[in-house]
């Protein structure tokens, strides 16, 4: 999956592999990353677009200053994907502009 | 509500670190809160974690945190990772969401070591995704061990700047280029520093050698570069800039910026504590005296959100602010807090000297604290400096009116990444200096906080 | 000779609406107001442009507020053409919400009260759990009832202050800001104004807000009036949801929800305290369960600025000809009526309206000396 990603990984095999999902897509990760820095490590780099105009952003600042890595979490909406770590199984998915009310929370959804 | 606490210190960096060793020597028992999983701040961020082939990577300042460390495990330290603190009251009382659920703790003294952010660095296409800052590019490598291995420009300024390239290039990443935004007067103006500088040369040695390491690479190095603009569609592809005059373009597929570090102001703002313009860090740091305290008796202010420092001072600084606070709460006579403090307060006063010079050094490029009209200045509300500057022409003084008028600030990051920009522009638009700008006016939550996690909040009175 | 024919001190919505009002009506208008952080409700408020329920014991207030609702959308359209700015305006008719059987019988009885006292002449409906759910599917299971009156609406307030300074700018008016007015010197029928460097006006219009209580005794005026602190919570943008604004929580044109909004007795305090932001938070999850997952983003407290009796306080002054005092608490529902036809008034027009003496703060004279 990581083949379309210019970032590599340091040879680390202390850390334990994960799977999650990204709109769906299957995504390998290790124990310790942050969700944005698994994605970026997986090489995506559009995680939303914005509600005002509707362009593309991506992760900007990863310590949680700048929020433009908001994502929906395990059916939570706009969480700050660099402020969470990946638990195994995890579904990720990338925000449409602005959230909706309520948020899915459906369990197993993926 | 959780029982009252004589010492809460916010942020686990090198400041609440050494902040917390000062409470357990004392035998306090401290709350040492901060929303990272891990303890070790921007600079020790994940050490704890860390292999072998990550601290080889990052170098020896990396791994000079672990005596620092070893203070998370000391029996009386109640250490809450994943805590994000959204407010803190005058009185002492800190409101905190950790695991999904708001809290509310009053404490006796309260420490805000809430560190640094970095500058935000705008031009045009600064907002693709793919433009990062050069602290995420370090957050990745620590956090993670994701480094980009190929097609990475660094653009910008300043000592982390220098680190980053000389890291990516230990970990072997083929960089595209190295795009140095300094400009060349600003070495004449550092001369009349470097004196004091020299008293502690160990910054300036660090620096020659990264200079070194990044000669010796063969990595593109443009320096006095201005005019900086992003291109792409729907991500970064290149960087377009000149240097003497000619226009250079280089493709790449991530872009990391950076033109030095600034207070993170937020909770002190939100407490309503007078700060002061920096001019030559050109950022606003809150009034502290010798010991950190504030004008609010039961708040103190240690490290780099305090001033920028450095690492090894915001140590010091945290020492410092914890045996005032330890002093007022009586555990500690003024005596032995002076006795305790002697060894912080030599570190602090030496590790500050090459401070001047490096802020003279790195002052930020005008294009960047002036940016052109079009140019996005805050990221959340998708506001340009050309409609700030509109809305001078209309009337408004200070950013408070322009935020009421043009949404700037109002968006999630609730002004951390526009509020320099915008005074600056606000500024210079009217011809007064900055201070008489002043910055936003910061209200609690300083982070969001759902609508169930208030409702559900135990207030400390209910107790 | 005057600098300026009109000096209207402070430039919230209110000064704003009138100065606008006046030049737009080709007089000669110099706002004073002050920098960029002030008491200045008009930065911190709600955004409703509303007429249920206002004007009890007060008729001719709730009449003066049905005709600034009615003259809104044509003065929306005004500040558009004008400015290019869009205001956000809707009137969909609103809604007060109602988590107790007693509430929602206080309210009929209010607004019942109204109705008999304009002569039968006020369309306001009572909705039970049934009707309102099919109007508002979102509201929760514990409430009770709502009122409904269909001439109530709402805009951005920021951007009508916007609007209205950039429509000003555009007729030739002139801002002088940043100072603040300590005294105001009635000299030879003309008024010095000591700000920055004194200024001469033939006339003044005094619209301080909180201000007012301090200014209007230099000219004869009485505006005892006093600050009520009402906190605000912002929501992050939400995909429309809510398609009426309600007394509590609207849902603004940027998609951001806000919630509102206490009334305190604090005095000269705008912070905000965690203690009011939870009951706010508490009472908008008991409306609207779905908002528990929503974030707060920011949380604001602005002063109110209160008469005695909660209504407007329009005066001229009778020592001091050419002196002239505004305030009021709905800056944002009454800015159409200021603009529009106060400002006529002002300017020395015949009163279009036969009531606007009603007004006056001599009432509160009056009463006092009882
Ligand atoms: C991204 C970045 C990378 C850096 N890397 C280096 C480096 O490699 N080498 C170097 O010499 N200097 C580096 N610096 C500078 C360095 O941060 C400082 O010199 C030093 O870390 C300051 O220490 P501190 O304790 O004051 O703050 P920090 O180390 O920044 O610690 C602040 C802590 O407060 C926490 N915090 C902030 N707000 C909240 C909140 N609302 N709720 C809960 N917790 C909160 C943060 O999570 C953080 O852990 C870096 C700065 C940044 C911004
Ligand atoms: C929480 C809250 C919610 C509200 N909700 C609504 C609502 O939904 N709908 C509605 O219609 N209304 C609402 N209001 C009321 C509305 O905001 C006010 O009626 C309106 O803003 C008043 O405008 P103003 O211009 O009189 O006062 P302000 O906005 O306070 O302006 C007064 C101006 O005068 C200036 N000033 C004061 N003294 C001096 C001096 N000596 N010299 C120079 N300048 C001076 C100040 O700087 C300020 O700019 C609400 C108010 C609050 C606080
Ligand atoms: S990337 Fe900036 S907050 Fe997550």
């Amino acid at each position: 999956m990581a083949s379309g990603s210019n970032f590599h990984r340091l040879p680390e095999p202390e850390y334990k592999r994960l799977t999650m999902t990204f709109d769906g897509r299957t995504i390998e990760a290790r124990s310790g990353d942050s969700v944005a820095a698994a994605l970026i490590a997986a090489g995506v780099t559009v995680t939303r677009t914005t509600p005002v105009s509707g362009v593309s952003r991506g992760p900007y600042c990863m310590m949680g200053v700048c929020f433009e890595c908001l994502m929906e979490i395990d059916g939570v909406q706009n969480v700050q994907g660099c402020m969470v770590q990946v638990r195994e199984g995890m579904s990720v998915r990338s925000m449409a502009g602005a959230r909706t009310v309520s948020d899915a929370r459906t369990p197993g959804d993926g | 509500m959780v029982d009252p606490v004589p010492l809460l210190i916010m942020g686990s960096g090198p400041a609440g670190l050494a902040a917390a060793q000062e409470a357990v020597r004392a035998g306090v028992g401290a709350l040492l809160l901060d929303e990272q999983p891990t303890g070790g701040g921007q600079i020790y961020r994940a050490l704890g974690e860390a292999t072998g082939e990550r601290q080889k990577t990052l170098g020896t300042d990396y791994a000079a945190g672990a005596p620092l460390l070893t203070v998370l495990s000391a029996q009386c330290l109640d250490h809450q990772p994943g805590a994000t603190v959204w407010e803190v009251s005058p009185d002492g009382t800190v409101y905190y969401t950790r695991q999904g659920q708001a809290r509310a703790v009053s404490a006796e003294q309260v420490i805000l070591c809430s560190g640094a952010m970095e500058r935000p660095m705008p031009f045009p296409g600064w907002t693709l995704p793919g433009v990062m800052t050069c602290g995420a590019a370090q957050i990745l490598l620590k956090g993670a061990g994701v480094f980009p291995a190929s097609g990475a420009v660094l653009a910008g300024s300043g000592p982390l700047l220098l680190l980053l390239a000389k890291q990516l290039i230990g970990a072997r990443a083929r960089l595209a280029a190295v795009v140095d935004t300094t400009p060349a007067d600003n070495y004449r103006g550092a001369l009349k520093y470097l004196p004091g500088a020299l008293r502690t040369p160990g910054y300036l040695l660090k620096g020659l050698s990264m200079i070194r390491t990044l000669s010796a690479s063969g990595v593109p190095w443009y320096r006095g570069a201005s005019g900086l603009e992003a291109i792409g569609d729907d991500a970064v592809a290149g960087l377009r800039f000149k240097v003497r005059g000619r226009q250079h373009e280089v493709a790449c597929s991530n872009l990391f910026l950076h033109q030095g570090v600034v207070p993170n102001v937020q909770l002190s703002r939100s407490l309503g504590l007078e700060h002061h313009w920096d001019g030559l860090q050109r950022c606003w740091r809150p009034i502290l005296d010798g010991w950190g305290a504030s004008a609010l008796e039961r708040i103190a202010v240690a490290g780099d959100a305090g001033g920028i420092m450095g690492a090894r001072a915001a140590e010091a600084h945290g020492r410092l602010a914890a045996l005032g606070a330890l002093n007022r709460i009586g555990v500690l006579s003024e005596t032995e807090r002076d006795r305790r403090a002697a060894g912080a307060r030599a570190v602090y006063r030496r590790e500050i000297l090459p401070r001047p010079f490096l802020d003279r050094l790195y002052r930020p490029h005008p294009d960047y604290l002036q940016p052109a009209d079009d140019t996005i200045v805050c990221r959340c509300e998708e506001v340009t400096a050309g409609q700030i500057r509109k809305y001078v022409e209309l009337g408004c003084l200070g950013p408070n009116q322009t935020k009421a008028f043009g949404r700037s600030g109002m968006g999630p990051c609730q002004g951390r990444v526009c509020g320099l920009t915008v005074s600056e522009i606000i500024a210079q638009a009217r011809g007064v200096p900055l201070e008489q700008v002043g910055y936003y006016r910061i209200r609690p939550p300083i982070k969001p906080v759902t609508l169930g996690e208030l409702a559900t909040l135990e207030q400390p009175e209910d107790a | 000779m005057p600098e300026t024919e009109f000096a209207v001190v402070g430039g919230g919505l209110v000064g704003m609406a009138v100065a606008y009002g006046l030049q737009r009506r080709g007089h000669q208008v110099t706002v004073f107001d002050e920098g960029d952080i002030a008491y200045r409700a008009s930065r911190g408020n709600f955004g409703l442009v509303w007429v249920q329920g206002k004007g009890a014991g007060m008729p001719d207030y709730a009449r003066w507020t049905r005709l600034s609702a009615a003259l809104w959308p044509e003065f929306a359209d005004e500040l558009k053409r004008k400015t290019d700015v869009d205001v956000e305006l809707t009137q969909p008719g609103g809604l007060d919400l109602c988590l107790t059987e007693s509430e929602l019988a206080d309210q009929v009885a209010r607004l019942e009260g109204l109705r008999d006292a304009l002569d039968g002449n006020y369309p306001f409906q009572v909705l039970d759990p049934g009707r309102l759910r099919g109007m508002v599917p979102e509201a929760g299971p514990a409430v009770s009832g709502a009122t409904y009156f269909p001439e109530d609406g709402h805009a951005n307030p920021l951007f009508l202050l916007r609007a209205l300074l950039g429509a000003f700018r555009a007729e030739g008016g002139r801002i002088e800001n940043g100072g603040t007015v300590s005294a105001i010197t009635p000299t030879r029928g003309a008024f010095r104004i000591e700000t920055e460097r004194p200024w001469e006006a033939a006339q003044v219009v005094l619209s301080a807000g909180l201000g007012n209580a301090k200014l209007g005794p230099m000219v004869g005026l009485n505006a005892p009036v006093k600050p009520n602190r009402g906190q605000v919570l912002i929501c992050e943008r939400v995909q429309p949801f809510l398609n009426y604004p309600t007394v509590q929580i609207r849902q603004i044109g940027t998609g951001s929800v806000q919630i509102g909004d206490s009334k305190e007795d604090v005095g000269f305090d705008d912070t905000t305290a965690p203690r009011v932001v939870a009951a706010i938070a508490r009472r908008a999850t008991r409306l609207f369960p779905l908002l528990e997952n929503v974030r707060v983003v920011r949380a604001w407290g602005a002063l109110r600025i209160m008469s005695p009796d909660g209504h407007p306080i329009y005066d001229r002054s009778t020592e001091h000809p050419g002196a002239h005092l505004v305030t009021c608490h709905s800056g944002v529902t009454l800015a159409a009526a200021h603009a529009l036809v106060l400002a006529a008034w002002i300017g020395g027009g015949e009163p279009e309206i036969p009531y606007l003496e009603t007004f006056s703060g001599k009432r509160f004279q009056l009463s006092s000396a009882a």
